[in-house]
């Protein structure tokens, strides 16, 4: 063996240990990406919001009801409402795939789609 | 060609055979597909350097046709082609480069054998996710060309007395 053939190894484990990285970096980001919040007003979709942005939209219906939707670092939950009971503005911000707010006297169902999975509850579907 | 050379050469597709026999009875089993430790390798690299460019790649194709026809089928023998090819045409601008020993020209060889088959299998699967696989195989590639450089420079030490 040769020192350049000891050069030559290292450069190609390490340009393959810096490829394993940098698809897994980019696999995170693109995940993220994906993430999103899905509402639906009496079944039909309403819009979708990535979570990765920090928005804060007001979905206001014909009929004159509105849910104040926010999303801030990754979370989804409703400030305000203007249904009765505000059991979706009492519910605890949403983050993992799957989780939803729903507030029945409007119809709205918030739910997350595409993004990480919650490892602590399992969940039915 | 003299005789010498002709017995040779068939004891060498010989070796490469029973070693790609060998290695098909001995699936390396972790995980990543198409992952193989590449013992013909040892032949064609034996053969590069202690005959011609032009012979270790007729013993090349030769055994990618025989291997493939005796273990395996149509496509697995595109997969081993692309491979040798391309792993063959890197080992020899190696070897022609001088900069390296033998096991510098093997790992290289492994190595590339590895990305060729991604190559294929990216074209014909139409899927680039595969690619994924390519460190990992890399780091195989690398692993086994080590291995196998050693034990070639050792051969190559000894055959090339016989040749002679």
């Amino acid at each position: 063996m040769k020192k350049n053939d000891i050069y030559l190894i290292c450069i190609i484990l390490i340009a393959a240990v810096g490829l394993v990285i940098f698809m897994r970096i980019w696999q995170r980001t693109n995940d993220s990406d994906s993430a999103r919040a899905v509402v639906t007003i009496d079944g039909q979709e309403y819009g979708t919001y990535p979570l990765n942005k920090n928005i804060t939209e007001k979905i206001t219906q014909e009929n004159g009801e509105y849910n104040l939707l926010q999303i801030r670092d990754g979370y989804v939950e409703v400030l305000e409402a203007s249904c009765r009971d505000k059991i979706c503005v009492n519910h605890k911000h949403i983050h993992y795939q799957g989780e939803t707010i729903v507030c029945l006297p409007n119809k709205v169902v918030v739910e997350i789609v595409g993004g990480e999975e919650n490892d602590i509850d399992g969940a039915t579907h | 060609m003299n005789t010498k050379k002709i017995s040779y050469l068939g004891l060498m597709i010989a070796l490469a055979f029973v070693l790609s026999y060998v290695e098909f009875l001995l699936p390396l089993n972790i995980g990543i597909p198409g992952a193989k430790i590449g013992l013909a390798n040892l032949v064609i690299v034996v053969a590069l350097y202690t005959f011609s460019a032009k012979t270790a790649l007729a013993l090349s194709v030769v055994r990618v046709i025989l291997v493939g026809f005796t273990f395996g089928n149509l496509s697995m023998m595109m997969y081993s082609m692309a491979g040798a090819a391309l792993s063959f045409a890197v080992m020899v601008l190696a070897k022609k480069l001088n900069r390296l020993s033998v096991t510098g020209v093997s790992v290289l060889g492994g190595v590339f054998h590895n990305v060729g088959q991604i190559l294929v299998a990216i074209l014909v699967l139409e899927t680039g996710s595969i690619i994924y696989y390519l460190p990992f195989l890399v780091i195989v590639g690398t692993i086994s060309g080590v291995v196998i450089g050693i034990v070639a420079a050792m051969i190559t030490k000894r055959v090339r007395m016989g040749v002679d």
